[in-house]
């Protein structure tokens, strides 16, 4: 195996660039190395200029999300070993704007989530004097896994649905929406289902899977939409054979 | 396109990437997918063909006749025989699919996927029987 | 330049910061909130934190148990009437995140599962799974989004507080996304920018801990307290400082030398067992770990790897099922990031540094001594760490002091003046200084990444696992000389837009100031006591040094260190015993 590799990294520097453009560096290629590695080596030692996000490199802060080789990935997850000899072609992730280089933008998401109400919603508070909301392990094992969502953005590069519709409110956001619908301690299912039932919600959702498999954290965000699908097609079926008036 | 970029101190210029017309051919997962979204054009094809079906039948053994001397044309037959890929190509997309969309418990237990899509490829089946059981041999 | 107006600016959004707003909201829904992170805030280092949250629930314990764990566990260098305060209110707030929705692990009956932890003579730890800071910061962010009086600046990083009449009155901060310098003012101000690990070349620390909030309070003459205090965890991997819990040594790991001794039997920690044996041998306490590594180290009995010296830690003779079943975070750290498979290779490993029990000196309702600032978490010293912070009192002090600082920096808010319009050319100056200085800076010929290596090899020759005043000397000319190089910094990126260069020469200056306040203190404190063991003062000396140490600057840029007595209320200074 070469002890170097070279990478192909998307630039594009908005003062002086109407579009991306590739750079080629080289670098060292050990086996302990990731694409992030290489990136902060180029950083460092050969290009100073070169923006991208990173912060915890241990696949949990969510930062580092790019395009490699065409797939989306956390960088600190990559191994460069995986893709030698090379080379490696770095993008930043897919359906979003390029803000520099290998940044994209985000608050799209940042402010989907906030509309999806991901807070327990509650009838009534329990005081704290009166200790917790008893909760057993089959009851948290019912959406633990769409609680483990580290909002890293892969699921949204991944998802065909919204690189087309940009209204679409997409996987991560679904999939807390429904973490929260399916925790035993909640009670605001009936809140939440005006704006997930829509058609920018689980209906804009056609079932790709793409999203589920991009997710680094096993969080199955398909699974979440389409299991609220049925449960509001059921609504739906109820409400329209016992009409209760409770519009 | 020659334009130069306009210098902006404050605002950064997003780079928006427009989506390629043929995005769904960059990988197979994608194309397989819109496959599955054409499938319900033939699905729709296979219930007009029904409804058509019965209308002859309404119609008496003459008008049945015409419907089945239709249906045994070239065009026709190779038609049907796309659509019956298609449709079977969804169906079995669709199956794949089908655990991730349903969770049963049993005795507390989540039931495996491969039992919950084996279990659909059963019903398919029965089904599948009891139809060719009718036409065949009823 | 933008200019914006709040009651209360919090900068930093981790646990600490996030409780806070959420106090603020709470305590006075007329305040208006900012939360100004340089990075998103569930993007936050509190993200990482695996093994839990210390909280007292179970009828068999007691506040004065946890207490007692604490005092003792800081080597008496905690203040005791913060620690009394910290263990009364850690459950309240422990429930009050699982009424939140935080999904702490359960009982069979539903109730709160805790744990077993080390330092922690009761089961009073809270977990959720191995990802309990990640559930806990997540919990906290998207709780906080329902209080719509809490503006969030995310990816703003601030570069200066804003002080005049005496008081605080806002930060500027370089907005990353479009380049432009703003100005926050405010009635109060919140530091919660977590810890500063990067100081040093091996750290836990994500890469956005640089002492920001430590450097920005420090410059506006707020003195940093117990700085010297450096805690290592004895097993980390190198390069990355992924953190391999002690987990994997209570299933029996061993640490190997090179050539495959299990060394620790040297160093008065038991004779070697095939089995594990609870503090013995590879389950003794983290430090006296770390220290037998350095040792080991002078005997030339370590590895070599590509970046430094390592031990192995083996865990191949546990078996694959061992392994899978009882270690799969580790497998997955290894496998994922480090491209290593314990199952069938050693896993090297050497100390690294985990957390800063110094910080920003606050009382106990995170006030510091400059009125209307504020510092909460790792940030801040209170003190409930002492020289030594027990492992899983983090979250929870996150918890109860942001949520201190919040309600008293809401209750000072709402007693002031809006600030003066002249801090406005205050920040002015800064936006000049910022682009003079950095931005268009054309000339200069040292390398960010150089400096930041030096200092970081700087910091864990002389402020390491051990210190010596002859060392410790010698790193603080070098870390002037370092300072001295900086003003020639060069910079090759000049655009405004997310320019990553600019925010990194601004978190080296931090750095810079923070190293140097670390090695003032340890050079200062001739004793040793808990993380801080000196060579040439291996005792400790409740005579002198039963103190805090503050480190002010000097209008000349350099430090002085000042001493402020401990406060004991009930556990008079007493030995620290291991394992009987």
């Amino acid at each position: 195996m070469s002890d170097t590799i070279i990478l192909h990294v998307a630039r594009y520097r908005p003062e002086i660039e109407t579009e991306p453009t590739f750079q080629e560096y080289q670098t060292p290629c050990r086996k302990d190395w990731v694409v992030l590695d290489a990136l902060n080596y180029i950083k460092d030692k050969v290009d100073g200029t070169l923006s991208y996000r990173w912060s915890c490199r241990m696949g949990i802060c969510g930062s580092c999300g790019m395009t490699v080789n065409g797939e989306p990935k956390l960088t600190c997850a990559a191994f460069l070993t995986d893709y030698a000899p090379g080379p490696v072609r770095v993008e930043p992730l897919r359906n979003f704007p390029i803000v520099r280089d290998l940044v994209i933008e985000m608050s799209d998401f940042m402010r989907k989530l906030v509309q999806v109400k991901p807070w327990l919603i509650r009838a009534e508070e329990k005081p704290l004097s009166e200790g917790e909301y008893l909760q057993t392990p089959e009851e948290l094992d019912e959406y633990k896994q769409f609680s483990m969502c580290i909002n890293c953005m892969l699921c949204y590069a991944a998802c065909p649905v919204y690189g087309l519709e940009p209204h679409f409110i997409g996987p991560a956001a679904l999939a807390l929406a429904q973490r929260y619908n399916l925790d035993s301690r909640d009670q605001g299912g009936r809140e939440r289902m005006e704006l997930l039932s829509d058609h920018t919600g689980i209906w804009g959702c056609t079932f790709v899977g793409e999203c589920t498999k991009a997710c680094p954290k096993s969080v199955d965000p398909a699974a979440a939409i389409q299991r609220y699908k049925l449960k509001a097609a059921l609504e739906w079926f109820k409400s329209f054979l016992m009409p209760r008036g409770t519009s | 396109m020659n334009q130069t970029p306009i210098y902006t101190e404050f605002h950064s210029r997003w780079y928006r990437r427009r989506t390629s017309t043929y995005w769904w051919l960059r990988r197979p997962s994608y194309l397989a997918f819109i496959l599955r979204e054409l499938s319900s054009l033939f699905v729709a094809w296979f219930v007009i063909f029904t409804l058509v079906q019965i209308q002859a039948l309404s119609q008496g053994a003459e008008g049945y006749q015409r419907f089945q001397d239709w249906s045994k044309q070239p065009v026709v037959l190779i038609v049907n025989l796309i659509a019956l890929f298609f449709v079977v190509f969804h169906a079995i997309t669709w199956f794949k699919l089908a655990p991730q969309a349903m969770v049963i418990r049993l005795h507390g237990k989540r039931v495996p996927a491969a039992w919950i899509a084996g279990s659909n490829y059963v019903v398919w089946a029965l089904a599948s029987a009891l139809v060719a059981w009718i036409i065949l041999g009823g | 330049m933008i200019t914006s107006s709040h009651d209360v600016v919090l900068v930093g959004g981790g646990a600490a910061g996030l409780r806070a707003a959420i106090a603020v909201a709470q305590s006075d829904p007329r305040l208006s909130i900012a939360v100004v992170s340089k990075v998103y805030p569930m993007r936050s280092h509190t993200v990482s934190a695996e093994g839990g949250a210390a909280a007292v629930v179970r009828p068999d314990d007691s506040l004065d148990e946890h207490a007692y764990d604490t005092i003792s566990g800081g080597d008496w260098l905690c203040d005791q009437d913060a620690v009394e305060a910290f263990v009364k209110e850690a459950p309240e707030e422990m429930l009050r995140l699982e009424h939140w929705g935080c999904p702490w692990s359960r009982e069979a009956d539903g109730r709160i599962a805790v744990r077993p932890f080390g330092g922690m003579k009761k089961m009073r730890t809270w977990f959720a799974a191995d990802k309990t800071g990640f559930h806990l910061l997540h919990t906290l962010f998207q709780t906080s989004l329902q209080y719509t009086r809490v503006v969030r600046y995310d990816e703003c990083f601030v570069t200066k507080l804003l002080v005049e009449d005496g008081r605080v009155q806002g930060v500027t901060a370089i907005e990353l996304m479009s380049g432009q310098v703003r100005a926050i003012t405010a009635k109060a101000v919140i530091l919660c920018t977590g810890g500063c690990g990067r100081v040093f070349p091996f750290t836990t620390n994500a890469n956005i801990k640089n002492g920001d909030g430590m450097a920005l309070a420090y410059r506006a003459g707020v003195p940093l307290k117990d700085m010297e205090f450096v805690q290592y965890h004895p097993t980390g991997l190198p390069f990355t400082g992924i953190l391999i819990t002690e987990a994997a040594r209570a299933e029996g790991g061993w640490l190997l030398n090179k050539d495959g001794y299990r060394y620790l039997q040297d160093y008065n920690l038991g004779t070697p067992q095939p089995y594990p044996v609870l503090r013995s041998m590879e389950l003794g306490p983290r430090d006296r770990l770390s220290q037998a590594f350095v040792k080991e180290m002078e005997k030339g009995r370590t590895l070599s790897g590509p970046y430094g010296p390592v031990v192995h830690l083996d865990l191949r003779h546990l078996g694959e099922k061992v392994i899978t079943t009882k270690l799969p975070f580790v497998r997955e750290l290894c496998l994922k990031y480090q491209n290593i498979d314990p199952i069938t290779e050693l896993i090297p490993v050497r100390p690294v540094v985990h957390y800063m029990m110094g910080g920003v000196h606050t009382d106990i309702n995170g006030a510091t001594p400059l009125p209307g600032l504020f510092a909460a978490g790792e940030a801040a010293c209170v003190s409930i760490n002492g020289a030594n912070r027990l492992g899983s009192n983090s979250l929870p002090e996150c918890l109860v002091f942001g949520a201190r600082a919040g309600r008293a920096a809401a209750a000072f808010a709402a007693n002031q003046p809006e600030a003066s319009p002249s801090v406005l050319a205050q920040a002015a100056e800064e936006q000049r200084r910022l682009e003079r200085e950095l931005l268009h800076k054309t000339e200069g010929r040292e390398r960010i990444a150089v400096l930041r290596e030096e200092m970081q090899r700087i910091m864990e020759n002389s402020a390491g696992i051990y210190r010596s005043g002859a060392a410790l000397t010698e790193a603080a000319g070098k870390l002037r000389q370092l300072q001295e190089r900086f003003r020639h910094v060069a910079l090759h990126d000049h655009s405004r837009t997310f320019n990553t260069e600019w925010t990194a020469a601004l978190e080296l200056s931090y750095m810079l100031d923070v190293a140097e306040t670390i090695v003032q203190s340890a050079l200062r404190r001739e004793e040793s006591r808990g993380a801080h063991q000196r060579t040439d003062f291996p005792a400790r000396d409740d005579q002198r040094y039963l103190a805090h140490s503050l480190a002010y600057r000097n209008a000349d840029g350099s430090c002085r260190i000042e001493y402020l007595p401990v406060t004991i209320t009930r556990w008079p200074p007493g030995e620290r015993v291991y394992g009987k």
